[in-house]
């Protein structure tokens, strides 16, 4: 009898190691190397960031992050794995190795950056809440908006982010409290409010749904600081390096104005910050390119722009003004185009 | 009552008496049959006039064929609000397979067809031949795995690229199964005469009945891995299922317990005086006994669990409803909620319909098997 029963703990023990072993131990790259594909946490379905579409491939800006980092490592931009995961999950699949990076709306804090040990490594969308209004109310700011009806998810930070707002500005507001975000919005679309809230892309994505998007629009106030971006686990900085300048290769991409289509032409270019980045100029005289700092072959950032493309086409692909949910850049254009967006000199 | 009433032959037919007995009895009973009428053909009206006959399948009433959902007829003509299957249509594949390549998929097909034939022989038993069809169920489980998962001479496809129907089927065929013979253990155990046996066997089904699924789901998936040494984390869908199987077994074994409890004493000591041991006396006389009275019990729990699995969309796995959810977040296909949501409940609707007909029709056959 403990004969079989060792057995069986035996079997039971190698079953479990086994399904895993490959992920082994060391440094993240070599793992993901040895591995031959990225494991990317990702959205389970967020329209623009991340979702399986009808072919099941998946596609977003988020998603596009992945498979820059792939392109990066591997040259190659699909060998990515998507491991979907919910906003209760992410950050557990991220710590217990499960996948090698997280993209997928992530709002980067303070408590989840130093205390759930993640280590954020840029931003690629500059979110915040906002306000939508129907467009027969006849609102530009919403600092005209003083003793409206507004919906609005009870205990959540946006219902802080509210109040403080009017109270700053010394209006009032009529709350009809709702519990879902959905029913948020399905108040919004009976009349039962005249405002809606909610992060400014929910609301972009909201109003893409409505039978008639252009009866609605979105103010320009941005009430709240919700830059969501990428994250890799704290304690190996060189993984976090690549995957911050993989998201940085594609910002000065568009800097640069280099894409997916003139890359190759960009070769010939005489700006020195574009040759270094696509692996043709070397570092001094030493015969390598850049790409040997981070432990990449020198073209990884062509291979991105080339696949992937840079920041504006896949801001414009999924998410811009030539979409459904059509978002202006605001905030994410870059930092000369009047945005925020700014990545540090490649050099 | 007048006699062309009597004599009328349509009330004096055989379906005549029959509606007057259960439908028109009396004042109050007409009037409910009536108004329940009227309810049921608006409601049925409503319904079928929308998903069928006012419905857009592939193409919508100018005759195009339908892309997305701006091609939808109720989005284009304000009056017109017949469902838009084509979202369905858009993703079958993904609803029935998740993920699997295409150049795979005969794999999870031929499982498909070969699911049923694994099933018929524990489910009928006078079916000809049922020896052999019970020796492939019990080699089935490995042809499934070799099958889907892949190993020599087939390519290797991982359980993260598995979804829809398949993951369903997975957790609840797999679940049940594994739960099973866990539960017969179980069911045993608690009622043994040995403490340390019984007490755990009482704690574990107690503990399990007395948490949620979902905290058992958040269990497996989150904690798990951070009890595991670094990287090692066994495959995702594994864990689910380890889940939803400890939970069906507690379940089960109660089902069973109750059975084992029917069974009248003088049964164990009659065997016991044979000189049959504690396990012949429970293979061959109380267990198929008492499995025979739990067997709708069983299958009560079954169906519950097999709408259970739904709930691992929140563990990140995509089910059939998980599936439902991605397109419907997808910008081409948003706020097409009813033809996602009443094409799920369709598909479980006719599993779980299948399952509870066959207990009904096992019930049927205990009863004259009792009177014989």
């Amino acid at each position: 009898m403990t004969k079989i029963k060792s057995l069986f703990m035996a079997l039971i023990l190698s079953l479990g190691v086994s399904s895993a072993f490959a992920d082994g131990h060391g440094s993240t790259l070599d793992v993901v190397k040895e591995r031959g594909f990225l494991k990317c946490g990702s959205n389970t379905g967020l329209a623009g960031f991340g979702l399986p579409n009808d072919a099941g491939v998946w596609e977003g800006i988020d998603v596009d992050v992945c498979r820059a980092v792939a392109a990066a490592v591997f040259g190659d931009a699909s060998k990515v794995e998507y491991v979907p995961t919910t906003s209760k999950v992410r950050f557990t699949v991220l710590q217990s190795g499960e996948v090698d990076m997280l993209s997928r709306n992530t709002t980067w804090t303070l408590q989840r950056d130093v205390e759930l040990g993640l280590e954020f490594v840029g931003v690629n969308y500059y979110d915040g809440q906002g306000f939508m209004v129907p467009a027969s109310l006849g609102v530009s700011s919403a600092t005209e908006l003083d003793g409206a009806s507004v919906c609005i998810q009870v205990g959540t930070t946006t219902e802080m982010n509210l109040a403080d707002f009017f109270s700053a500005n010394g209006m009032s507001y009529e709350a009809v409290p709702v519990e879902t975000n959905s029913e948020a919005d399905a108040a919004y679309t009976a009349g039962r409010c005249d405002v809606y809230t909610t992060d400014a892309s929910g609301l972009y994505a909201s109003r893409a749904g409505y039978p008639d998007p252009s009866a609605h629009v979105v103010l320009p106030e941005i009430v709240s600081k919700e830059p969501l971006g990428p994250s890799v686990r704290h304690g190996d900085s060189a993984w976090a390096d690549i995957v911050r300048w993989s998201l940085n290769a594609m910002i000065i991409g568009e800097e640069k104005g280099i894409t997916s289509a003139n890359v190759d032409e960009m070769k010939n270019s005489n700006d020195p910050e574009v040759l270094r980045l696509l692996g043709v100029n070397q570092v001094g005289d030493t015969g390598a390119g850049y790409g040997q700092w981070l432990n990449l072959s020198d073209d990884w950032a062509y291979n991105i722009l080339q696949q992937v493309g840079n920041y504006s086409e896949s801001f414009e692909r999924h998410i811009g003004p030539n979409t459904p949910i059509n978002i202006q850049r605001g905030l994410n254009a870059l930092y000369k185009d009047g945005g925020i967006l700014y990545a540090p000199p490649f050099r | 009552m007048s006699s062309a009433v009597i004599n009328n032959p349509l009330l004096r037919s055989k379906t005549g008496i029959w509606l007057k007995k259960n439908l028109f009895s009396s004042w109050l009973n007409t009037f409910i049959t009536l108004v329940s009428i009227y309810f049921i053909w608006q409601v049925g009206s409503f319904f079928l006039s929308w998903a069928i006959f006012d419905a857009d399948f592939l193409v919508n009433f100018r005759g195009e064929v339908i892309l997305d959902r701006t091609y939808c007829s109720k989005n284009i003509e304000p009056g017109l609000h017949g469902a838009c299957w084509a979202i369905i249509d858009a993703r079958f594949y993904q609803f029935m397979y998740g993920f699997y390549p295409a150049e795979e998929v005969w794999r999870v097909n031929l499982t498909f067809l070969l699911l049923p034939l694994a099933l018929i022989g524990i489910f009928f038993d006078k079916l000809p031949y049922r020896k052999f069809f019970i020796y492939f169920t019990f080699i089935f489980p490995f042809i499934a795995y070799y099958l889907l998962y892949g190993g020599p001479t087939l390519s290797q496809v991982g359980t993260n690229k598995w979804g829809g129907l398949l993951v369903t089927l997975f957790l609840g065929v797999t679940g049940i199964g594994l739960a099973f013979p866990l539960s017969i253990l179980l069911a045993l155990g608690r009622r043994s005469q040995m403490p340390i046996i019984s007490s755990m066997c009482v704690i574990f089904i107690e503990f399990i009945r007395g948490v949620p699924l979902i905290t058992l789901l958040f269990t497996a998936n989150v904690m798990l891995p951070l009890f595991l040494p670094d990287g090692i984390s066994p495959d995702n869908l594994l864990r689910a299922l380890v889940a939803v199987t400890l939970f069906q077994s507690a379940y089960m074994a109660e089902a069973i317990r109750g059975g084992l409890q029917a069974i009248p004493r003088g049964q164990v000591e009659a065997a016991r005086s044979m000189g049959l041991t504690y396990w012949q006396s429970t293979r061959k006389i109380i267990l198929p006994q008492a499995l025979r009275i739990s067997i709708p019990p069983i299958v009560n729990t079954s169906i519950g669990l097999f709408k259970d699995t739904s709930l691992v969309l929140i563990i990140g796995l995509f089910d059939l409803l998980g599936i439902g959810r991605a397109a419907l977040a997808d910008m081409s296909w948003i706020k097409l909620y009813y033809e996602v949501y009443v094409f799920v409940s369709l598909v479980f609707f006719i599993f779980c319909f299948a399952m509870s007909r066959y207990s009904l029709y096992l019930e049927k056959k205990l009863k004259t098997d009792n009177s014989q």
